[in-house]
């Protein structure tokens, strides 16, 4: 079923959209929130439990404390308040992928509240945008349905549950209603995503890989025709798993509503499903804001009371805001204006600050993610950040650096590091294209490209150096590709001295 | 211990076959075959326990062997002990009473089982219990009613009467409980032995299989004052495994439970009897003997006040609310996915789901979980949870009052003797109700003891004394309760258990009736 849809610029002229987010970010703790399982990602199924992952019969949470240090310093960084007493509560709610049918989650008592973060948009306008609140609460587990076309739950035969992410720790982030962005409400929610990704990676508390889920969003959007105050209903698009998709499924809320709403009809309140390969957006379940979840204080926890010296410590340890980040990096790696909006709008700023602390230069690291990485990265609808890791792409530059490989080698072995083929010296080995720097092999190859040509060697004598390109392009392709053409060069010239 | 028949060996206190075990005058096998075949001999009728360990002997002989070797070895160590089935064990199934986890065998022990095996306890088995621990007579529990050794037709109470009958049946010295609104008192009073709830938080809740979290605590189950306090020596402690659990550094309750044994440890303690817990609803005989132990009591030096606490008569309203909320929450896990029963059904997981409730869960508990649902749904949180919550708040402040005028507080534990079976099986209410005496402690979690101070002269059956302390003042219950006891055991000239029947009698006599 195709949603019709109003053409975007029309939509904001009739209408005005309405914002707001939950962000959730998962935390690199060591353990779980309420147990000592591990918190890795990518292990065999069911093997980072314990009972309290799994909800058996008489286990009882506790509490993380590297978590709760966490989600105060998360907190701080949105300027948020830090509650002096807050509570976990329980949501009730039965489904398999949640072992005690209860999710344990901060309800009317959040760690954090009442923020605000500056996001800035592509033409550098600063917008400020207020935090609710930023609670902790525990992931679920995750849900495999088979038997079905659709791999979603309706139609699938049997379904198997991983409870590893079970009791993973998770800080919801909050936004009040968002007014008044008009046209940029797209661009404002990627932009606003990436605030927080950066905010959390400058943390130093989440891997915030979208890709993995470390890092979700919920994106709420409403319009109301121009000129009313009162909000209009808003739908609550999950699965948006990319900055990418964060921008175009608000786009599209905006014009399926625009276009519902222009005939006459009414919005259903709703969780809708974005879906990255038609970038549309599907039902999901009616919510209301009758669901009722039975909060409830969680008896088995404590009240959480940080202590005023704890709250200043990690106050003191915050580092600097994003935005202030942003210029001294720009200062100190000299790029242009034009450069440097690349880099922030391509959402690499962390990569590339990681790439050039792992040992490349500014330049090489910009060129190396807003090019060939990002190339790929599009080609392949996937995170930048999610192909490669920036100390790889600093060993690859250092590779090209000390001569190992020429840019385009380095290229190729880009590919084969995204491939899963492993580091790139490993990538070089595996493949055989490193450049070739034996002067004895590169010399036979001119010995025998100018015995092709014996004319040559007589032409440079006579002063004309460029007959040489023909020399250095036979020996290039005999070595294909796999040496530096300087070097060549210069032997050649000594060839015709000699 | 020469002489010393098996029979013999079974109605010792757990002190006294700790001394002898010690002594290297009795074996841990000897002692643990003695109560092994009690069991075998008695418990086909009493329904005490719901599973009986097969390796009771291996433990036994391996604490004997170590001790041989000149190990040093706990207080306890060699004493057999029931363990009430609401404590998961990994070496033996655990069920809770309940159908929806029959044969589930966990994968790890309580914190409270960890701890009784390191002291070197033999756990006989898992004893019987309403279902889920929601009941005060034990009719509730899935695998049939546990009876009460003082006569067989009769009530053990509840939730723990597995854990009680055992004691009064001579089949344990010792068990574990867990008293949520009275479910070790209860019974203790209803068997005439001794029971103890401790202070919220003093014994860890990990491993135990949660009715209502914030009511929930473990507690010793046993025949004397000094046994119970032996073993609570045992339990007690901080344990990160429970968020709840304090970090007291406990004294020892046997100590004081030894230095107390003696009349002239009433001298000057002022008591408080609790009016609205003493006078009206309490059957006349139970009445008697409370009056009679309050005036034993001022007899010798105790200084008797009477103390009002104008909010227990919300107690069990707010008790009612606040229970089933929570429970309600706590077994939702119960739901085929990951452990115990999956109704063979097909269809959709809510099918399966649906299905195994209703078929795992007895009556009682669905009662209670649809009133925990109701009271926690959108619109009605505030008129039920919420005021319940507040009753609470009230309950404590009454309690705070009652400790300004005295020590110890008293009442009677329960406002009757043990009623036939099924009494109350079809009137719940009438069921909760009984619990007025015993739930005010749960509400403001303070610690409480049931202690036998006779027989009712009505019917001959037990009537238990109840203690209660304020919150981290265990110690004050293991010194009043040392002294009632010994007071009363002076008094009647001989342990109010040497009363109980002849139970191998009662056996064969109930049979031909049944026949």
């Amino acid at each position: 079923m195709n949603d019709r849809l109003m053409d975007f610029d029309k939509a904001i002229e009739q209408f005005e959209p309405v914002l707001g987010f939950e962000v959730h970010v998962e935390l690199s703790t060591r353990t779980k929130m309420f147990s000592s399982a591990p918190n890795v990602f990518g292990s065999e199924p069911n093997t980072n439990v314990t009972p309290v992952c799994l909800g058996l019969p008489g286990s009882l949470p506790v509490v993380n404390e590297q978590a709760v240090r966490y989600s105060i310093s998360l907190g701080l960084a949105l300027g948020c308040s830090i509650a002096e007493s807050s509570r976990f509560a329980r949501k009730n709610y039965f489904y398999p992928d949640l072992a005690k049918n209860y999710q344990i989650s901060q309800y009317d008592e959040p760690i954090a509240f009442d923020g605000s973060v500056d996001v800035e948009l592509e033409d550098g306008r600063i917008v400020p945008v207020a935090i609710e609140r930023a609670h902790m609460e525990e992931d679920a587990g995750k849900l495999t349905h088979l038997g079905g076309a659709t791999g979603r739950i309706q139609g699938a035969e049997y379904s198997l549950v991983d409870y590893n992410r079970a009791g993973v720790p998770l800080v919801e982030i909050v936004t009040r209603p968002i007014e008044g962005a008009g046209a940029d409400a797209p661009a404002l929610a990627r932009a606003y995503v990436a605030t927080i990704r950066d905010i959390v990676l400058a943390l130093g508390i989440s891997e915030a890989r979208m890709d993995r889920g470390n890092l979700r969003c919920d994106a709420n959007v409403s319009l109301r025709p121009r000129g009313q105050q009162r909000y209009g209903t808003r739908t609550e698009t999950k699965n948006v798993n990319s900055l990418r998709s964060v921008e175009r499924a608000v786009r599209y809320e905006i014009q399926r509503q625009a276009a519902i709403l222009a005939e006459g009809g009414t919005i259903t309140q709703e969780t809708r499903h974005w879906h990255e390969d038609t970038g549309r957006t599907s039902p999901g379940r009616p919510k209301s804001d009758a669901d009722d979840y039975r909060y409830f204080p969680e008896p088995d926890l404590l009240p959480v009371v940080p202590s005023a010296e704890l709250i200043a410590e990690l106050r003191a340890a915050l580092p600097e805001a994003p935005a202030v980040r942003r210029r001294r990096l720009k200062e100190a790696w000299g790029f242009t204006d034009l450069e440097f909006r690349d880099v922030v709008n391509g959402g690499l700023l962390a990569e590339v600050q990681a790439t050039v602390e792992a040992g490349a230069s500014p330049q090489a690291a910009r060129k190396w993610w807003t090019g060939e990485i990002s190339r790929i990265a599009n080609a392949r609808e996937a995170e930048a950040g999610a192909l490669v890791a920036p100390a790889q792409v600093a060993e690859l530059q250092g590779l090209v650096d000390d001569g190992t490989l020429t840019d385009k080698l380095a290229r190729q072995v880009l590919e084969g590091v995204i491939d899963g083929e492993g580091s790139p010296a490993e990538v070089v080995q595996r493949r055989g294209l490193a450049v070739v720097s034996d002067d004895g092999a590169l010399l036979a190859a001119i010995d025998e490209a100018l015995a092709a040509q014996p004319d040559v060697l007589e032409k440079i004598r006579d002063g004309k150096v460029q007959a040489a390109g023909a020399i250095i392009g036979a020996v290039m392709k005999a070595m294909k590709g796999q040496a530096d053409a300087a070097r060549v060069r210069e032997l050649v010239l000594e060839r015709a001295q000699g | 211990m020469s002489g010393t028949g098996a029979e013999a060996i079974t109605r010792l206190p757990a002190a006294e076959l700790a001394q002898l075990l010690a002594a290297g005058e009795l074996s841990s096998v000897e002692a643990t075959r003695a109560h092994l075949d009690r069991i075998a001999q008695v418990d086909d009728v009493v329904n005490a326990f719901l599973h009986v360990s097969d390796h009771a002997l291996d433990v036994a002989a391996d604490v004997d062997a170590r001790r041989a070797a000149g190990e040093q070895l706990g207080p306890l160590a060699g004493v057999p002990l029931a363990i009430k089935d609401v404590l998961v064990t990994s070496d033996m199934p655990t069920t809770a009473g309940s159908r929806i986890l029959e044969g589930w065998l966990p994968p790890y022990d309580a914190t409270v089982v960890q701890k009784i095996r390191a002291a070197d306890l033999v756990p006989l088995g898992k004893t019987n219990m309403d279902e889920f621990a929601m009941g005060s007579t034990t009719e509730n529990s899935a695998y049939g009613p546990t009876r009460n050794p003082w006569d067989l037709d009769r009530i053990p109470g509840g939730s723990g009467g597995g854990s009680a009958a055992c004691l009064a049946a001579f089949e344990a010295p010792l068990a574990l409980g867990s008293d949520t609104g009275g479910s070790i008192r209860e019974p203790a009073h209803l068997t005439g032995t001794v029971g103890v709830k401790p202070t919220y938080g003093g014994v860890s809740r990990y491993g135990v299989i949660a009715l209502a979290s914030s009511l929930d605590q473990i507690g010793p189950c046993a025949r004397t004052v000094l046994d119970a306090a032996l073993l609570h020596d045992v339990i007690a402690g901080h344990d990160p495994h429970d968020s709840t659990s304090l970090g007291e550094a406990w004294p020892s309750f046997a100590e004081l439970a030894r230095s107390s044994a003696d009349a002239s440890a009433l001298q000057g303690l002022r008591v408080g009897v609790v009016r609205e817990l003493s006078g009206e609803g309490i059957d006349p005989g139970v009445r008697q003997r409370f009056t009679e132990t309050l005036e034993l009591l001022a007899a010798h030096g105790a200084e008797i006040v009477e103390v009002s606490m104008p909010h227990v008569e919300y107690a069990v309203a707010a008790y009612y609310l606040i229970l089933p909320a929570e429970a309600s929450s706590n077994l939702a896990r119960y739901d085929s996915v990951r452990f115990g029963l999956r109704a063979d059904v097909t269809g959709t997981v809510e099918d399966v789901m649906s299905a195994t409730r209703e078929a795992g869960f007895g009556d009682e508990v669905k009662r209670r979980v649809i009133l925990g649902t109701y009271a926690l749904s959108a619109g009605y949180y505030d008129a039920y949870y919420g005021k319940a919550q507040k009753v609470r708040t009230l309950i404590q402040r009454d309690f705070a009052a009652a400790f300004e005028q005295a020590e110890v507080l008293v009442s009677p534990t329960a406002p009757m003797t043990a009623y036939p079976l099924g009494t109350t099986t079809h009137d719940p209410l009438a069921q909760y109700l009984n619990d007025i005496t015993t739930i005010p402690v749960n509400l403001a979690g303070i610690p409480g003891m049931s202690v036998p101070v006779g027989l009712s002269p009505e019917d001959g059956l037990p009537v238990g004394l109840h203690l209660m302390a304020p919150a981290r003042q265990d110690a004050r219950l293991y010194r009043a309760g040392a002294a009632v006891e010994a007071l009363v055991r002076e008094h009647r000239g001989a342990p109010l258990l040497d009363a109980v029947p002849d139970l191998a009698a009662a056996i064969q006599a109930w049979q031909e009736v049944a026949r």
